[in-house]
């Protein structure tokens, strides 16, 4: 067999494999509403919990949006949505009994594993990267699949069985909860207010005193607009939505800027915003109450300095590095 | 009055500052935005449920969950524990720096913790505070007060600016889902290759910034087990 054949056999498994990209997505989204259904399948089984029905509804409604996201209509799954806000605005959705090991326990197991405990998640991240970076898979199948190959050899390395795995599965799902979905839900309300016009709404309101085609005063612009949103809502995931459709493509990525550099950048900006605002209090009251510190805003000011800093050099940054 | 379509992000802030149930906030403040902006009923149904369905990458960390979970039932967070306990007789700067590299490092596997309450309340800041009581026999309340602010930092530091570095982060996937759902199409492994730098910067400037902490206590109460009490006030 000579070279060339052999290359061009690659590269029309190469073509293959990227035509099917979204077929494998979907397949990696079937899984995720598979497991979602196996925690709702749990919580009805469980004899007390607090809010058996919704909770097991809230799980089953998600589950269906993931499984069956791409054969249900758009308008069922928006109603399905407004389902589950409805349940968790009732306080339907609640956390029941999960079962997991005690402290002791995973002493002793730390002590018999030693540092071979982590080889699980560093594969995850690893061959992630491997698939994105070296086949034509890219980084999102890299992700799913990454997380499939890591759980395996998790099992087999800790000669775990299919019924722990579920259990622990379950377990995570539950404790992560109802706020695991808020940044997708988050997505979803970008495009929302894209198509209502809000971004337009605000790059109206920068213009104002933001001179287009100035890339310097639009990374600024974008940048202090992140972390001020950020301070204001407690929450870069909800800002990011909203300032990168209203500043940052019209200011900053429409100017040239690369989308995944300037994008990057502007979500830590937003974090500079969070060690700020005494908005975000599990970062910032609540260690200072753990800490027993006297003042409750002592964190906030330590980290203010800091902060400011980060804001200078992501200005920087996004300017000399994303253009 | 264009300005009515602000409405959404005066209802989030709001909805938030009362601690209102997020998700049902979230979904008012679009279903609001969508009605003065002139959109329909059904079609504010469609998109959002269109939008939700088509941003279902964002939450495709939750597929890594079981094997964290198993990695945390075998023993994942007490050996992490073991490993910051053996790092004794480290002065409280070089401690503060040494925890937010483990921190950004965590981040960068994806281990999942609390470091708030699961590191920083029983190990970091106990072990800070013990470092300088060590060195210096003495310290005021107000750099104890100081030392408690700077372990919680650099939890927060740690955590915030490297957690974008992992592949699978919910952060990441916001980013790249955002975008495209802006028409622009981006590898979420880029946007964490990306956020690389920002967490090395973090991470260098906090130890400068711990590094000068050291030097100002060893001016203020001298050195190594030296009990003068100068620059007090």
């Amino acid at each position: 067999m000579n070279l060339d054949s052999v290359k061009e056999f690659l590269s029309e498994v190469s073509a293959f494999l990227q035509l099917h990209i979204p077929e494998f997505l979907e397949f990696f989204f079937v899984l995720v509403g598979l497991q979602l259904l196996y925690t709702a399948y749990r919580v009805l089984r469980q004899k007390d919990h607090p809010a058996k029905i919704g909770t097991a509804l809230f799980w089953i409604f998600l589950g269906i949006l993931f499984a069956g996201g791409k054969v249900v209509p758009a308008e069922v799954s928006g109603i399905i949505l407004f389902g589950i806000g409805i349940l968790t605005l009732l306080k339907q959705v609640k956390l029941g009994k999960v079962e997991s090991n005690t402290a002791e326990e995973q002493e002793k197991y730390a002590s018999k594993y030693g540092n071979k405990i982590f080889i699980p998640a560093i594969l995850l991240a690893f061959t992630a990267v491997a698939i994105a970076q070296f086949t034509p898979l890219g980084g999102q199948v890299g992700i799913g699949a990454a997380a499939v190959i890591s759980l395996m050899v998790a099992m087999i390395l800790f000669k775990a069985s299919p019924k722990l795995m579920l259990s622990q599965s379950d377990r995570m799902v539950q404790q992560v909860g109802s706020v695991g979905i808020l940044p997708q839900l988050l997505a979803a309300l970008g495009v929302l207010f894209t198509a209502a016009g809000v971004g337009d709404v605000i790059s109206d309101l920068i213009s104002g005193f933001v001179p287009e085609g100035n890339q310097l005063i639009g990374v600024i612009a974008y940048v202090l607009g992140m972390v001020i949103f950020t301070m204001i809502m407690g929450n870069a995931f909800a800002a990011f939505t909203v300032i990168t459709a209203g500043i940052g493509i019209p200011f900053v990525i429409a100017q040239g800027a690369d989308p995944v550099i300037a994008g990057a950048l502007a979500m830590t900006a937003g974090f500079s915003g969070t060690l700020m605002t005494p908005m975000a209090a599990n970062f910032n009251a609540l260690p200072a109450a753990l800490l027993e510190m006297k003042n409750p805003n002592g964190v906030i000011k330590a980290q203010t300095p800091m902060a400011l800093i980060l804001i200078v050099i992501h200005i920087a940054l996004m300017y000399f590095w994303a253009f | 009055m264009e300005w009515i379509r602000l409405i959404g992000i005066v209802i989030i802030v709001i909805g938030f500052v009362l601690k209102l149930d997020t998700i049902a906030v979230v979904l008012i403040a679009a279903l609001v935005t969508g009605l003065v902006s002139g959109i329909s009923f059904m079609e504010i149904l469609a998109i959002l449920g269109e939008a939700f369905v088509n941003n279902r990458l964002v939450t495709l960390f939750f597929l890594t969950l079981p094997m964290i979970g198993l990695s945390e039932h075998f023993g994942l967070k007490s050996q992490a524990t073991n490993l910051i306990k053996k790092m004794k007789s480290l002065t409280s700067g070089r401690m503060l720096t040494l925890y937010q590299f483990i921190r950004e490092l965590a981040a960068f596997f994806s281990i999942r913790v609390q470091g708030q309450t699961q590191f920083v309340r029983p190990i970091v800041d106990p072990m800070v505070q013990a470092a300088s009581k060590l060195k210096y026999d003495h310290v005021e309340e107000e750099d104890v007060e100081i030392l408690k602010a700077k372990s919680a930092a650099s939890e927060n530091i740690g955590n915030f600016f490297a957690q974008n570095t992992f592949i699978a982060s919910s952060g990441t996937l916001l980013i790249a889902g955002t975008m495209e759902s802006l028409g622009y199409d981006i590898s979420p492994v880029a946007v964490a290759q990306a956020s690389i730098p920002i967490a090395l910067i973090a991470l260098a400037l906090a130890a400068t910034n711990n590094y000068l902490l050291d030097k100002r206590l060893d001016r203020k109460y001298g050195k190594r087990n030296h009990s003068k009490k100068e620059g007090s006030k």
